[in-house]
């Protein structure tokens, strides 16, 4: 199709524009954090006063960000683990088989994205208090009980993309497989997996996002022992004398992870989260 | 999802009597039950922390769960429709207060969601040709829906502070646009940092979608409809939309969803106590169930809540569904 010219600098203006709304907080985040205190303490200024790399140094001891970070990481990889190994689980039994509940299955997996969380935070937090008291695994201000959350977080879309993957695998190699006297079992484990690799890759990332960044159920359900990041930055930032140009290190921080991931991965992500809304 | 599964062909019959493991098959491998056991993991962590706890809340919602009896909780006595009454009752201070907040937060998930739609769709059908730059630019808008939820709205935050923020000094003192700089995070503006950290935040997952979508698109469409005259407003009504309905139809519900129950941005902008233009409904119930620790009557909007999304969804859905030519 040929443009007439009007229609390209249209299209160019309009694009830049986007593009500008979209990064110009990202500016700011990467900006401040090279700032000195007076900067950000005074009227904003585009150039800063001098260049310093001391917000990256002194946030680490103004909050306690290295105990944060920890309990992020252990708390986001291990749901990942536990997300993705059950959601390859269950994403191959709906792409392999057909079985009574399939259809059902997915349906009740997805609309548990739907209802507001604040509807099963409250009955989650007396059972995870009374379980502490009754069995004596403390579900409560630990992190398992975050684990066991967040892994379910993750878990509807894991299966979703998953099973999509899965799908689009042809069955040939494995069916030759299974001729061979291998089991479904090892069929998964030998053939199929080994596929999927950028897949059940892409669903890391996405479970690890997801968990690396929840607020709600991580605001009520940690402890000072536990808690993660985006309660302790939460935290920071709401209280009255909030260091910015720190504050903003410590979002560089606990972005880096994430946002490498996702756009390294972004190609499968994409193909993941539409393959299900553009059928 | 259903089609893209076929029934596998030639199940253990077929399988040449030569291979002695196929025939001594143990209980866990036989193909009627391997798919149970591999859903079975999910399907309990899923029970355990969202179908139980859902009950849970439903029942919750009927008894008097308060800071007395919460230790307690078994015993607590049933309260019949009690939390509900005083949930709605708009003349009493907490319907009123609940009603306000109501208030707030349809318009505020109209304007995301819509602003999100038209921004990710411009930015759709911008990007979807082909030019230098196009893959750096495709993930440059991403940027925003790959940062942690909180980062970004702690930027707003800081970027709309008073005296020290971007904003005011570009309305202010750069541009001239306004005389003296508003306090954007205190009264009524605070709904307006909001709703311009949202918009920010979901624009690229409606432009990833859109895009996703629009691909499928064949060009020869839009060729044909220019041969034939049709203007672009034309065939953005006629091609584009029609095309990617479905795609739509998914992406606006679980942006309404989403937004309407959004907590992150008011809590991680306010923490505990929001102004009142912010006081979204999400935020709302958890204040009102945790300062006081009525958990009933917590619940009891939740449940509300809850009965609201399930009306408008299956409205939505049922129109939708059913009209035939796809119109904004």
């Amino acid at each position: 199709m040929s443009e007439s010219a009007a229609v390209k600098w249209f299209r160019r203006i309009t694009l830049i524009l986007i593009a500008a709304f979209a990064l110009f907080p990202v500016f700011i985040i990467l900006e401040t954090t090279v700032k000195p205190l007076a900067d950000v303490q005074n009227t904003f200024q585009w150039i800063p006063t001098h260049i310093t790399f001391s917000p990256y140094v002194q946030i680490w001891t103004t909050i306690p960000l290295l105990h944060y970070f920890v309990d992020s990481v252990i708390v986001s990889v291990s749901s990942t683990v536990v997300a993705v190994l059950l959601a390859i689980f269950a994403g191959y039994a709906i792409s392999r088989f057909e079985f009574r509940g399939r259809r059902v299955f997915s349906l009740a997996v997805l609309s548990t994205q739907m209802f507001p969380g604040i509807l099963f935070l409250l009955p989650l937090y007396l059972i995870y208090v009374n379980v502490g008291q009754a069995v004596g695994i403390s579900l409560y201000g630990s992190y398992l009980g975050l684990i066991i959350t967040y892994l379910t977080f993750a878990l509807p879309f894991a299966v979703w993309m998953l099973a999509g993957f899965f799908s689009s695998i042809p069955r040939d190699i494995e069916e030759a497989a299974l001729v061979d006297g291998s089991s479904h079992w090892g069929a998964l484990f030998r053939i199929v997996l080994p596929v999927a690799r950028p897949g059940i890759v892409a669903v890391s990332v996405f479970a690890f996002m997801t968990a690396w960044g929840e607020v709600l159920f991580a605001s009520v359900l940690t402890t000072s022992s536990t808690r993660t990041l985006a309660i302790g930055l939460q935290e920071y930032a709401t209280q009255g004398n909030t260091d910015w140009n720190q504050l903003m290190a410590a979002s560089v921080v606990v972005s880096l992870p994430v946002v490498i991931g996702f756009l390294a991965l972004q190609r499968y992500l994409v193909r993941g989260l539409t393959s299900g809304s553009v059928k | 999802m259903a089609d893209t599964v076929k029934k596998r062909p030639a199940d253990s019959t077929a399988i040449p009597p030569r291979s002695k493991s196929a025939l001594r098959r143990r209980w866990w491998e036989r193909p009627k039950v391997i798919p149970y056991l591999l859903v079975a993991p999910a399907i309990l962590c899923e029970l355990l922390v969202h179908f139980i706890p859902m009950v849970a809340g439903v029942v919750m919602s009927f008894f008097a769960l308060t800071l007395f009896t919460l230790h307690h909780w078994s015993s607590a006595p049933f309260a019949g429709l009690s939390n509900f009454r005083v949930a709605v009752d708009v003349h009493g201070p907490i319907g009123s207060a609940l009603l306000h907040s109501f208030e707030i937060t349809v318009p505020y998930t109209i304007l995301v969601v819509g602003i999100s739609w038209v921004l990710g769709m411009v930015a759709a059908i911008g990007l979807n040709a082909e030019f230098k730059g196009r893959s750096w630019l495709r993930s440059a808008l991403l940027i925003p829906y790959a940062l942690p939820v909180y980062v970004g709205i702690i930027v707003w935050s800081f970027m709309l502070q008073r005296s020290t923020g971007v904003v005011n000094t570009i309305l202010v003192r750069d541009l001239h646009v306004l005389h003296s700089p508003p306090f954007w995070l205190l009264g009524n503006d605070a709904f307006w940092a909001m709703v311009a950290a949202a918009v920010w935040r979901w624009f690229p997952f409606a432009f990833l979608i859109l895009l996703a979508s629009l691909a499928n698109i064949s060009p020869q469409l839009y060729e044909a409809a220019s041969v034939d005259g049709a203007s672009a407003w034309r065939q953005f009504r006629s091609i584009t939309l029609p095309s990617v309905r479905s795609a739509n139809l998914v992406l606006v519900l679980v942006l309404f969803l989403w937004n309407f129950n959004d907590f992150n941005t008011p809590y991680v902008m306010f923490g505990n106590s929001p102004p009142s233009s912010a006081d979204l409904l999400s935020l709302h119930i958890y204040v009102v169930s945790f300062d006081s620790w009525n958990f009933g009557l917590g619940s009891a909007m939740s449940v509300l809540l809850m009965i609201f999304l399930l009306i408008v969804s299956m409205i939505y859905l049922r129109v939708l569904r059913r009209g035939g030519e796809f119109n904004v």
